[in-house]
């Protein structure tokens, strides 16, 4: 069912410090293996918070696909792209009556959280499951009207192996892979997970 | 010896003045009647220091107030002179006409012949421009309502002065000399009357022309000389100039001036022009009171005491009744009817000449003159006595006592949030940001090219030397928020600094410094917000050169943002223990400063490092057991 067309991927990365994060690193490094992805750094693009909204603007629209990479910080995403989110996601232009120039785009979250995978849940150190938490993020892209994915979670990552890291940024990379060319998609993820049987335990989604 | 009699008439005018104005402001009868007063006692009547020449000094001395008319002119722009038309046409030709016809028909009942009656009403409808508005400016009263309503009425009558020198022949009875003045010819009698109108036409046409697009080049090649006291002379010049072009077209200097004045309002050159020609109007005004202190002939009065003293009764009752009405017809509350009543209820500077063209011409005859003259002077002694006692008795009584009004034009025109001290490099960034969120700033600038620039790009900028308290106070500075020190030169910056506490305490500083040592001696001044200039732009750089290096961006903007949170705090910690040092120069002093800096670097930098995103300790606590880590 995928499209004759490959989709346009833009991958837009979030991390203050990201020459200190090994996670991330794996994970960019892989998904700049995967081509026509178009990689984004926002706190490089943006290191005083100035975002240029015209220009952000222009990039969503010129693609199909979203893919927020970040860490996860204090239960949500590093400060810029809530700046990001707060300047760029115009009334008007992504929302209300006459915005609609987000509709049908696909938003995935790609996130590395220190937290081992049993931290959320119900019984977990977090009380509530990924997907609860990340609820302020599929809100945004339903009001926007995207496709809201389920996120491809990388968790536990300060104690993570280099072989299970690995692993993980080689699955990221085919995800990736997988959006551009359609076989994921909002028709295709019915009951399905974006993420492969990687981890252990079910996926909270 | 003209010399030495040139030196000890200065001697005893100055001297006078010295002596007697701080004495009657002390008893708080005003500077007007200080002058006065002065000149009655070294009158003829009294010391006797100075005897007829006290004419010619007066005649000499009337140019203060040809000084005083373009210095009103240039605190009217043409807009709010244009929205004062109603009273000055309204209210001004009501008042010369109502108080000529009851004086006219006075003198009739007294006995006079109707031609002679006429000219002195003519005569005595006016008042007097130099005691009212000195008076008034002294008072701080101007901006009032009343004050302005009797501007007004002062400004039509220096107009009506005009047609009512050229009625004047028209009246003499037989054998009239021509329309000419005493003084000067004109290039203009000779014409028919028609062309004399064009050729009045043409002059204030040529002042208004020249005020607009020839004095603003002229006046900036002065400034850019660099020397103060040729702008005074550039000031003075064109006062005089225009003054004699309009004694040649037989229109009143005054007015003259007054519309270079008001043309001028709204160049850039405003504080200056007004700074520069002060001094001399209030010198000369101060000679013309004493002047007309020292020709009010005691002997006649004398003679006559209960005739003058009647006729400046009545003279002053008359003018007192028109006033009010018309005071009450154009709406002024009582307190500011009073103010404009007993302002103006007095004879006037014009009327001596008037009454000496209208005896010339035959109108009048000689006693009848004497006697009306030595009328008005007595008037115009007394009028700050009127208005000590309507301030003081009167208002008190029978006003409301409303807060003196000050029309919100006014303050509109004059009280800006920002004064901006230099406006090149600096300053017009931060000029335009704050304009950018609607905030106009006032500007002062030292460097009239630049001034020139921005007017003609629409800014309220003002060509002037921002140490100097009254050129501050003209800008604004008195009523402002903020003053934004942005000149370039470090000594310049800290005598604005000193001058603005000092005089301004209520406004907040914000200052440019140039390097550290420059910094830390206006934080000492007492200054709370001091901007290296170059701060800000070198952390750029920085921050540019370490991401050009491969760090990354936004670790590079922490590191600078850091770096500046300890060098300014550096910076306060130097200053101060400043003092405990000697320098041998300011180089010196420089270097050390440097190096304290660099030591300090030393010691803080582990601390700049961001913690927040720090995994290391995390890591650990979380995962003990790794050892995969590379």
């Amino acid at each position: 069912m995928s499209s004759p067309d490959p989709r346009r991927v833009l991958l837009l990365f979030a991390h203050p410090a990201f020459a200190r994060s090994r996670a991330n690193r794996a994970l960019i490094e892989a998904a700049q293996r995967v081509e026509a992805v178009t990689f984004h750094d926002l706190y490089e693009a943006y290191p005083d918070f100035d975002v240029d909204v015209a220009r952000e603007q222009e990039l969503l629209v010129r693609h199909d696909v979203v893919v927020l990479q970040h860490p996860f910080f204090w239960y949500s995403s590093p400060a810029l792209v809530k700046q990001w989110e707060d300047l760029v996601l115009e009334h008007g232009w992504a929302y209300g009556s006459s915005g609609d120039a987000l509709r049908g785009k696909l938003w995935v979250q790609a996130i590395t959280s220190g937290g081992s995978e049993a931290t959320y849940c119900a019984t977990g150190e977090a009380g509530c499951t990924m997907r609860e938490l990340l609820r302020p993020f599929e809100r945004t892209a339903v009001l926007c009207g995207m496709r809201y994915l389920p996120p491809f979670l990388v968790h536990g990552v300060h104690g993570m192996s280099d072989e299970t890291l690995a692993a993980h940024a080689d699955e990221y990379a085919r995800v990736l892979a997988g959006l551009r060319d359609g076989a994921y998609g909002p028709d295709e993820l019915k009951g399905a997970r974006l993420r492969a049987p990687l981890s252990s335990g079910a996926m909270p989604v | 010896m003209y010399a030495e009699g040139f030196f000890l008439q200065a001697l005893v005018y100055l001297a006078t003045a010295v002596i007697a104005v701080p004495l009657a402001k002390r008893l708080g009868l005003g500077s007007v009647l200080g002058y006065l007063i002065g000149g009655v006692a070294i009158g003829p009547f009294a010391l006797g220091l100075v005897g007829k020449e006290g004419q010619d000094v007066l005649h000499f001395a009337e140019f203060g107030v040809v000084l005083m008319l373009f210095l009103v002119g240039l605190e009217l722009a043409p807009a709010r002179v244009w929205r004062m038309r109603a009273p000055i046409v309204g209210l001004g030709s009501l008042q010369v006409l109502a108080t000529a016809a009851a004086i006219t028909g006075l003198a009739t009942l007294l006995g006079l012949e109707w031609k002679a009656a006429l000219a002195i009403g003519l005569a005595l409808s006016l008042s007097s421009t130099a005691i009212v508005l000195q008076t008034l400016v002294e008072k701080g009263l101007i901006r009032t309502a009343g004050g302005q309503s009797a501007f007004a009425v002062l400004l039509f009558q220096d107009i009506a002065v005009i047609p009512m020198l050229a009625f004047l022949p028209l009246l003499a009875t037989a054998g009239a000399t021509p329309f000419v003045d005493e003084h000067t010819t004109t290039w203009v009698s000779d014409l028919p009357a028609g062309g004399q109108v064009a050729a009045v036409l043409g002059a204030v046409g040529a002042i208004v022309l020249a005020g607009r697009y020839g004095l603003r080049p002229v006046f900036r090649a002065i400034a850019r000389s660099g020397l103060r006291e040729l702008f005074t002379a550039g000031a003075l010049l064109l006062v005089i100039g225009i003054a004699m072009l309009m004694a040649k077209v037989g229109l009143s200097p005054a007015l003259g001036t007054f519309v270079a004045g008001v043309v001028l309002a709204n160049s850039e050159y405003r504080h200056e022009l007004e700074d520069n020609v002060e001094p001399f109007k209030g010198l000369l005004l101060g000679l013309f009171f004493i002047a007309v202190g020292t020709s009010i002939d005691f002997a006649l009065i004398g003679r006559e005491l209960a005739t003058i003293l009647g006729l400046v009764a009545g003279l002053v009752a008359v003018k007192l009744v028109i006033l009010n009405v018309l005071g009450h017809l154009f709406r002024l509350g009582t307190d500011q009817n009073l103010l404009f009543t007993f302002a103006l209820a007095q004879g006037g500077e014009f009327a001596f000449v008037l009454l000496s063209f209208a005896l010339q011409n035959g109108v009048i005859e000689a006693p009848v003159a004497a006697l009306v003259i030595a009328v008005v002077a007595l008037s115009m002694a007394l009028t700050p006595l009127l208005m000590l006692f309507s301030e003081k008795v009167l208002i008190p009584r029978l006003g409301t006592r409303a807060e003196i009004e000050v029309p919100p034009t006014a303050v509109e025109e004059t009280a800006p949030r920002v004064v901006i001290a230099g406006f090149g490099r600096f300053g017009e960034i931060v000029g335009r940001l704050l304009r950018a969120e609607g905030f106009e700033a006032s500007v002062l600038d030292f460097d009239s090219d630049q001034v020139d620039l921005l007017r003609r790009m629409g800014m309220r900028v003002y060509y002037g030397d921002a140490t100097r308290h009254d050129l501050l106070a003209a800008a604004g500075a008195g009523s402002a928020e903020l003053l934004v020190v942005a000149v370039d030169d470090p000594l310049r910056t800290k005598r604005i600094v000193e001058v603005a506490r000092r005089y301004f305490p209520r406004l907040r500083i914000l200052a440019r410094a140039q390097g550290r040592v420059d910094a830390q001696e206006l934080v000492e001044l007492g200054v709370e917000h001091v901007y290296r200039e170059t701060l800000d732009a070198a952390l750029r750089v920085g921050r540019d050169a370490l991401h050009a290096l491969g760090v990354p961006a936004y670790q590079a903007q922490r590191t600078a943002q850091a770096f500046r949170r300890h060098d300014e705090l550096a910076l306060t910690e130097l200053a101060a223990h400043r003092h405990e040092r000697h320098y041998v120069n300011l180089a010196r002093r420089r270097i050390e400063d440097v190096e304290e800096a660099l030591r300090a670097d030393q010691q803080r930098a582990n601390e700049s490092k961001d913690a927040g995103w720090d995994v290391e300790s995390l890591a650990e606590e979380l995962a003990p057991e790794a050892s995969s880590k590379p």
